[in-house]
């Protein structure tokens, strides 16, 4: 891949305590597991999973407002390098400004007296990167622009909008600060067909424009297969494939991705009844089961998967897979 | 197959503080038994609405259009739903014969009684089931939902399971009083498609199973495909389309039915651009004129499309659209 890595983690964990537990070992929930990732320079990355997969986890630890258990995540855009673990606040300071998260709905999340222009200039004014209410202003209007927000929206209060332009308002305000790393969690799962796609494509377009690297959080696999250059699926914690978006969808690896695509209902009445259906559901990451995580729900797991974990293998051109019988399996579906 | 139930210009005005708005306009549609039909639409198109006024659900600020017929057919002769007064008459729709599943099971259950409780309560005031004979259809139902331990299941509460299993459990409740209609609002949205796909295979083994019919309504044109034998496409409260799921889905009539397929991310091509239907839904406060669409239409054929509704005509065999497209006289304009 010719573009650097803008971000990466390296055996990254997230753990969260439980109460109780006053005999043994402290019991947690492993809401990220061990996961190795790197996002180069202007990717659209896309990372999908079941819910409580760890996904919102992953992408929280990645903008540093998750606390970081083990391993680490580094950031390096040209400009500065750091390693968020031990982030100093001056550098957490700085670092808020590069790295963004899109809120999936800003009126739930932020006060409904702020108008569309506060909430968008918040955080110019919380992190003082505007030195007059004129640069301020100005600066709002030119993102709001660029979010397709007119001056007239920018008056009105974010309830009187619709649901695409919400997510419009919340994109506005995440760019502000210049950013360029953005999280969108789930940013258009509530949106109508129509609405989404016009999201989907402002997206698209606003990181091409600004030369901006996004993690894009969806359980929906066919948006993801549109806009995203490169995918990571979760499973319990773990990441189980990643690959470019191409290899993964045609060629998928791991048995969890392949079950995940064949649930996606299809288009065609005609193909009906064809889905390979997944049993069961995902597990609880307080007490996962041993070896490979997802062995309780695979229809291809034998002894091995029970007591081994399996870790991440080349598969293919920056494609990884995490599974002790891949090539077999890949071998019987061909 | 014979006839379920016939609406009839299903017209519905809900009064509120900004004025009188309406949310389903001169709507009709019939179902035989055994059939699925599946509504679709974005979000305030008026599915909801639509589905309640099935069993007169809506309330009080809802105001019926005079020319409203719904009638629904069971075995002891046709009932006209509009004419129902009090509790007493509502338990005819209400009284096992239809059912509904929402999207959020939670809604649906008390949280402070058990699963089984309210199965065997449900029992008890729609059939004539003893208490023994409530709970052992109703640990029955639990099993046949793919409920693990359905006995145990029976005692727990609905905040104790996982979302599809209380999708499941849900399942369980409604169709217990072997409802000859079963009306379904966005049953799987809230759910991961794995878990959407397990609730889907189930819900079409019921269906052959007790052989009622299915209003099946969602804004998953997928879904839809999957699932349906007829299609019918609201927008604004309009019923712009209907027609066999393979009629709708494949030559779609209605510009707005186009348009949402087109802005659909799928996987057969995944590198097709995805076009958006341009603009936003309108207010249902701000009704456009002549065809609902027109603001957003790409489609346009002059000024009749604003000045003027269009017709719902047949296109096909089993196929209507309303749209002026297909409409040869000309019109007015
Ligand atoms: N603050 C927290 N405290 C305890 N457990 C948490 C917390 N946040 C997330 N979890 C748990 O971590 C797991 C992963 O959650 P999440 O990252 O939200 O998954 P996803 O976004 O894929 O649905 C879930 O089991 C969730 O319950
Ligand atoms: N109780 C109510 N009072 C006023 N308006 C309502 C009420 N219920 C629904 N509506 C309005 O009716 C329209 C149709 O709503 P609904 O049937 O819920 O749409 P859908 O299910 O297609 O998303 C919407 O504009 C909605 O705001
Ligand atoms: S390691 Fe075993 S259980 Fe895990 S995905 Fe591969 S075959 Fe299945
Ligand atoms: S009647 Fe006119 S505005 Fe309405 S859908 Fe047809 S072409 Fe479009
Ligand atoms: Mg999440
Ligand atoms: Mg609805």
């Amino acid at each position: 891949m010719s573009q650097p890595t803008l971000i990466s983690a390296q055996g990254l964990s997230v753990h969260y305590a439980l109460r109780g537990g006053l005999i043994g070992p402290k019991p947690y929930v492993g809401a990220v597991e061990n996961v190795d990732i790197e996002i180069a320079s202007g990717s659209f990355f896309g990372l999908v999973g079941e819910s409580g997969s760890g996904k919102t986890t992953l992408g929280r630890a990645m903008l540093r407002a998750a606390p970081i258990s083990k391993g680490d995540v580094h950031f390096d855009d040209g400009e500065v390098s750091y390693s968020l673990k031990g982030l100093r606040k001056q550098d957490l300071k700085d670092y808020r400004k590069r790295a963004q998260l899109i809120f999936q709905d800003p009126y739930a999340a932020l006060s409904p007296r702020m108008t569309v222009r506060d909430i968008i200039a918040e955080p110019l004014e919380v992190m003082g990167l505007t030195s007059s209410r004129a640069e301020t202003d100005e600066r709002v209007r030119e993102i709001a622009a660029k979010c397709r927000l007119n001056v007239e929206h920018l008056r009105r209060f974010p309830h009187a909008f619709s649901g695409g332009q919400r997510q419009r308002i919340s994109i506005a305000r995440a760019l502000v600060s210049g950013p360029k790393f953005i999280v969108a969690d789930e940013s258009v799962a509530a949106l109508d067909v129509s609405i989404q796609a016009d999201v989907l494509n402002l997206l698209k377009a606003i990181q091409e424009d600004m030369g901006l690297t996004f993690l894009f959080i969806s359980h929906d696999l066919s948006v993801v297969a549109h806009v995203c250059d490169h995918v990571a699926v979760m499973y319990l914690g773990r990441i189980v494939e990643t690959a470019p978006t191409r290899a993964l969808f045609s060629n998928p690896r791991h048995p969890y991705t392949t079950a995940l695509l064949s649930a996606i209902p299809s288009l065609d009445p005609d193909d009906r009844g064809k889905v390979q259906k997944l049993e069961g559901e995902i597990p609880s990451p307080t007490n996962p089961p041993p070896g490979c995580t997802f062995q309780t729900r695979c229809p291809y797991a034998i002894d091995l998967c029970r007591i081994q974990e399996p870790s991440l293998e080349n598969a293919g051109t920056e494609h990884r897979v995490a599974c002790h019988r891949w090539q077999e399996i890949g071998d019987q579906a061909t | 197959m014979s006839r379920l139930i016939d609406v009839e210009n299903l017209t519905l005005q809900f009064d509120t503080d900004e004025g009188r708005i309406t949310a389903v306009d001169d709507v009709s549609f019939s179902l035989e038994a055994g059939e699925v039909m599946g509504l679709v639409g974005e979000s305030g198109s008026g599915k909801s609405v639509t589905a309640k006024s099935m069993m007169k659900l809506n309330p009080r600020n809802a105001v019926y259009g005079p020319e409203t017929k719904i009638t629904l057919h069971l075995e002891d002769g046709p009932v006209d739903v509009m004419s129902l007064q009090n509790d007493a008459e509502m338990k005819i729709v209400r009284g096992g014969s239809i059912s509904l599943i929402f999207q959020e099971p939670m809604a649906s259950f008390a949280p402070a009684i058990s699963i089984g409780d309210q199965m065997v309560e449900q029992l008890m005031i729609h059939t004539d089931f003893s208490k023994p004979q409530s709970k052992e259809l109703s640990i029955e139902m639990l099993d046949r939902v793919g409920i693990s331990d359905p006995s145990a299941r029976f005692g727990q509460y609905a905040f104790e399971l996982s979302g599809g299993m209380r999708q499941r459990a849900m399942i369980a409740m409604a169709l217990s009083t072997k409802p000859k209609l079963l009306i379904a609002d966005e049953p799987t949205t809230a759910l991961d498609v794995t878990i959407q796909a397990q609730v889907i295979d189930l819900m079409k083994d019921l269906v052959t199973e007790f052989g009622m019919g299915i209003i099946f309504i969602t804004h998953d044109l997928g879904v839809i495909a999957q699932t349906a034998d007829k299609v019918a496409v609201m927008y604004l409260g309009k019923l712009v389309e209907q027609g066999s799921v393979r009629d709708v889905i494949r030559r779609p009539a209605h510009p707005y039915t186009r348009g949402l397929l087109a802005a659909l991310p799928t996987l057969e091509d995944i590198d097709a651009p995805l076009t958006p239907i341009p603009g936003d839904i309108p207010s249902p406060l701000e009704r456009p004129s002549g065809c609902v669409y027109h603001t957003r239409c790409q489609e346009v054929v002059g000024a009749r499309c604003s000045a003027e509704a269009p017709k719902f005509l047949q296109v096909d065999t089993n196929h209507a659209a309303a749209c002026h497209i297909h409409d040869a006289s000309g019109g007015a304009a």
